[in-house]
């Protein structure tokens, strides 16, 4: 008897304290939340005289952390110091770049966080995304594209639409509501990041890795073996994205888009990333 | 809650993967656990190197390491799911684990047990099974339950390669939901759901089987 008290005893006070343990959990997500809305990144930015950027470290040609340094390297990280330089000239001050790695998971909430200022890793825009971070004007016209095995015989997300195919999609991205809408009966494996993508597709888990095309076409420079293919399935341009209600620091982006875009620095970025890439046609990246 | 009430049937499928993984993993480490502790204390030289040797490599290697091996090389040969690979990686990694409990809660068995065992005209076999074992296993309970415990945590790994368990559901919220914190919160609640009565089970296992003594 006093063996099965002690006993309900111990079961109604773990079940006490997990429950304690939710509601403190909730409890301090929703004071962390509400601390958070009365940040200005633009003003922030102008104190501390930086802009810190989230960038990709495992995303080719985007940002790849290159293993001499120890920092990422990449179209992305290239635009973010350009960035950077104009959106300090247009406020007449001296603003340096700092960059924080990021994934697809962890960019939204370091960015409510406040860990960091802007994202500039591959984001494509969306509406969901729209509700919880601004974007910026696009900065590169992306699309989800296949990558397959060169003898595979699969020409397009049609081939896919098949319950014995599997695609790979990384954590996070696009990706996997283009497949449900393109192939509704293919099995759709995410895996933590492009890398592991595309471990997975070499190891025969699946047969095609489904992302933007620009990333693709980086993973087939890597892997000789495997082929991009299947047109442009839906286009997803990519912006840069700040906390919500950051009106001032969106606007002193776009504006410095617009005059790299004008003053030819953004082709030269294009041109240097993407200018070796086979298969692809810059022409179409460039503005003009 | 209502990013659990969003996305509930995700959560549930993901628990469900994990009770899976667990159980298979649980059963079948608990066995390769046994016959390993047994090899390691057998009186051949060669069937003790063997199992010494599958003990100190499989509880020495990190668990991702084992777990994307099963599921990038093996899997080229044998074809199996980020599922399979998980179990199978979590099920050899522990099993080293609890090897070593086991192989404890052999040797603290008194000496006399086996000898008295033998001078009655048992087997060594028989000796085993029937006397030590037993014995060992009921000093061994609150060591094997921390291992179950881990198990259970460790299950995690399948997230790593597409396992479908909980933890790759979390992900998935985490990454819809932009609500990183909720998201892992749910799953930690998940996680103390099964593991608390499962120390709770082996308290009681425990508390039974000192009262026979």
């Amino acid at each position: 008897m006093e063996k099965n008290k002690k006993r309900l005893f111990g079961i109604i006070a773990s079940i006490l304290l997990v429950a304690f343990l939710i509601i403190a959990g909730v409890w301090a997500a929703n004071a962390a939340q509400k601390n958070q809305t009365h940040q200005d990144t633009l003003e922030r930015v102008k104190t501390t005289k930086q802009i810190s950027w989230g960038v990709k470290t495992d995303t080719k040609l985007f940002g790849l952390v290159n293993t001499k340094t120890g920092k990422s390297e990449g179209f992305d990280v290239d635009l973010a110091k350009a960035l950077t330089k104009q959106i300090g000239k247009q406020l007449n001050l001296n603003l340096t770049p700092t960059f924080t790695p990021v994934n697809a998971s962890s960019k939204v909430q370091l960015l409510k966080n406040t860990n960091i200022d802007g994202v500039l890793a591959v984001m494509t825009i969306t509406k969901e995304r729209a509700k919880v971070v601004d974007f910026s004007d696009s900065y590169f016209p992306a699309g989800n594209s296949l990558l397959v095995k060169k003898d595979s015989g699969i020409n397009s997300i049609k081939d896919l639409n098949d319950s014995s195919k599997t695609v790979l999609v990384a954590l996070g991205t696009t990706a996997a509501d283009t497949v449900k809408k393109e192939a509704p009966n293919a099995k759709i494996l995410a895996l933590q990041d492009y890398a592991s993508a595309m471990q997975a597709l070499k190891a025969g888990q699946g047969q095609a890795i489904v992302t933007d095309n620009a990333i693709l076409y980086g993973l087939a420079t890597e892997n000789p073996d495997y082929k991009v293919v299947g047109g442009t399935l839906s286009y997803g341009p990519y912006g840069v994205a700040f906390d919500h209600n950051q009106k001032g620091m969106v606007e002193e982006t776009n504006k410095a888009l617009a005059t790299l875009k004008k003053n030819g620095t953004y082709n030269a970025l294009i041109k240097k990333w993407f200018g070796q890439v086979p298969g692809l046609d810059i022409s179409q990246l460039e503005v003009k | 809650m209502t990013l659990f009430d969003k996305y509930s049937s995700l959560f549930l499928s993901g628990f469900g993967y994990t009770i899976m993984a667990s159980l298979l993993a649980l059963v079948a480490s608990l066995v390769l656990g046994t016959v390993f502790a047994l090899l390691q204390l057998s009186k051949k030289k060669g069937w003790a190197m063997v199992g010494n040797g599958y003990v100190q490599f499989f509880r020495n290697v990190p668990l991702l390491i084992i777990t994307l091996f099963f599921y990038l090389a093996v899997a080229k040969v044998i074809k199996m799911t980020g599922f399979a690979a998980g179990t199978i990686a979590l099920s050899l990694y522990t099993s080293a684990f609890i090897a070593e409990c086991v192989r404890a809660g052999i040797l603290s068995v008194d000496t006399g047990q086996m000898e008295g065992a033998l001078a009655n005209g048992l087997s060594y076999g028989q000796a085993m099974r029937k006397i030590i074992l037993p014995q060992a296993f009921r000093i061994a309970i609150p060591s094997l339950g921390n291992q179950f415990i881990n198990l259970v945590k460790n299950s995690s790994i399948l997230a790593f390669v597409g396992g479908l368990d909980l933890m790759y559901q979390g992900n998935i919220v985490a990454a819809n939901s932009f609500d990183t914190f909720t998201a892992y919160m749910i799953v930690g609640a998940f996680y103390l759901v099964l593991t608390l009565p499962l120390s709770y089970f082996m308290q009681y296992l425990e508390a039974r089987t000192q009262g026979n003594q």
